[in-house]
């Protein structure tokens, strides 16, 4: 059959031109194929890797964020040497020194209403692996694009020991709207930097993005569309679930594309300006990382140098889950979890009491400063005659500002 | 009895004391749908935080209900009416990446 590979693609691509369901036909349409990676993190890098030695012919890469030293052991691209580095740029040159036939375009930016739309619609084929944020708003925004535009979405994510792995808005399966019409309260939303993920987890649902994405293109096999796997890697359990079809009556997206024929540029953009995202999805702005909440007046927190200087007697509280406690902590600190002030907190106070014997100050204290503070919101229920107050910005800040020493994560 | 295996993933489990997998049984004298499952849910397993589980009664914003691995919206949502040894599942939407 007619094709357009040259002979030196022929023998780097022949492993796989010789598989039947795959072949040249395959191949070709690889090389004529365009996809766009969000998020050059722990999904994105095994993806990107994957799909530029597969051959794909042009590849965007859009991150805004740069390497640290807490990212190498799952963004597998990433190196010691490259910090500080943007992380769209080095994948792009980590994939580049493997496969330099491929066309690849950096993106340094930040998702927002108004680069989403322009950046999506240059792409024909779209693939999405969002890095670690617990950025709901961002998987919202790509989602409506994709139905806007009609491309189909390979969406992957994972935390702890978890994976799940889906294509949105293809054929007849839903899009994640459809699948998901209201958004998760925020505080119920967590991230790979407060809650934890293990690197072959996301090396693994970031390779299967990669083949999804590559039978989407070459259009063979059958894809996720429909379906979703989960998968749990503590216990190793794999399951493919069935998905409910595309929900033209219900979903606000789905709806409005189907509903007119023809979209323009302009209705689109329409659509997108007329939906608050903020709003809907609950939070303060696009990139929702880690939030530092402030809740208590000035007088209720300390900060870490005048904590450094305090030297009367006191108890020491600090919050964090135990197995970030046995990590690292300040000397003669108590742990009590943040969870067990939520479900038990009379055995708290209890304990507390014990402790306590004579001493006229509580100070409590977590990673980031945003636990500690509701601490002190339950226990000065409970102990008003005691000076009860957060260290301000948590371990991490003490460890910037106090004891360069203390370990950082 | 209606024998049901009721599981919990994707982080959802850390609100039923971190225990993925509960086998249960109900009296059957009157039907159940997931609509008195979810509220038998919340009064018989559920450690803390009802509002984390439930929200208006019906299943909160980020949790999708799977009955035998197939999306509870194929099968009529809070109506469907469970039958003996089926497998209900609540897999709680991860966003890392």
């Amino acid at each position: 059959m007619a094709h357009n590979l040259t002979n030196s693609e022929i023998e780097r691509y022949s492993r796989q031109l010789i598989i039947p369901d795959y072949g040249i036909e395959s191949q070709n349409k690889l090389k004529s194929s365009s996809i766009l990676i969000i998020g050059c993190g722990g999904l994105g890098c095994p993806s990107a890797l994957y799909l530029s030695t597969a051959g794909i012919g042009r590849l965007g890469l859009v991150d805004d964020d740069t390497i640290e030293i807490s990212n190498i052991h799952r963004q597998i691209a990433h190196d010691e040497n490259k910090i500080g580095i943007s992380k769209a740029q080095n994948l792009a040159d980590r994939c580049k020194a493997l496969n330099s036939l491929v066309k690849y375009e950096v993106h340094n930016i930040l998702f927002t209403k108004t680069t989403a739309l322009n950046l999506i619609e240059q792409y024909p084929f779209l693939f999405l692996s969002i890095y670690c944020t617990d950025n709901v708003i961002t998987r919202y925004l790509i989602n409506d694009v994709c139905v806007l535009l009609g491309k189909p979405l390979v969406s992957g994510s994972a935390l702890k020991f978890e994976g799940q792995l889906t294509v949105y808005n293809y054929l007849n399966g839903p899009c994640y709207r459809c699948l998901y019409p209201t958004a998760p309260p925020a505080h119920a939303v967590s991230n790979c930097s407060d809650a934890g993920i293990l690197g072959p987890i996301v090396g693994m649902i970031g390779s299967l993005q990669a083949l999804e994405a590559i039978k989407v293109v070459a259009e063979i096999g059958t894809c996720l569309n429909g379906r979703m796997m989960i998968f749990d890697g503590f216990d190793f359990l794999t399951r493919i679930i069935k998905l409910r079809p595309r929900q033209i009556e219900t979903c606000l997206m789905c709806k409005s594309v189907l509903s007119r024929e023809n979209l323009t540029k302009k209705d689109r953009e329409e659509i997108l300006e007329n939906f608050d995202y903020i709003e809907f999805c609950g939070v303060s702005n696009y990139n929702d990382k880690s939030i530092n909440i402030s809740i208590l007046s000035d007088k209720k927190r300390i900060n870490c140098s005048d904590y450094k200087n305090f030297t009367e007697s006191h108890l020491l509280i600090d919050v964090r889950p135990k197995c970030q406690f046995n990590i690292c902590s300040l000397p003669n600190s108590l742990n009590i979890p943040f969870d067990d002030f939520v479900y038990n907190e009379e055995k708290v106070v209890e304990n507390i009491r014990d402790k306590l014997g004579n001493e006229k100050s509580i100070f409590l204290v977590c990673r980031r400063g945003n636990d500690s503070q509701l601490a002190v919101e339950i226990l000065e229920k409970h102990f008003n005659d005691k000076e009860i107050k957060d260290l301000i910005g948590g371990l991490q800040t003490w460890s910037k500002e106090i004891e360069p020493d203390f370990p950082k994560y | 009895m209606l024998h049901l295996t009721i599981e919990f993933s994707g982080g959802a489990e850390l609100l039923f004391g971190n225990v993925k997998k509960h086998q249960v049984e109900l009296n059957n004298d009157t039907k159940w749908t997931i609509r008195e499952l979810l509220v038998w849910i919340k009064d018989n397993l559920l450690k803390h935080k009802p509002e984390m589980f439930l929200q208006d009664e019906t299943i909160r914003p980020g949790i999708l209900i799977l009955v035998n691995d197939s999306d509870w919206d194929l099968l009529g949502n809070l109506s469907y009416e469970l039958n003996d040894n089926d497998n209900v599942t609540f897999i709680s939407t991860l966003h890392g990446g």
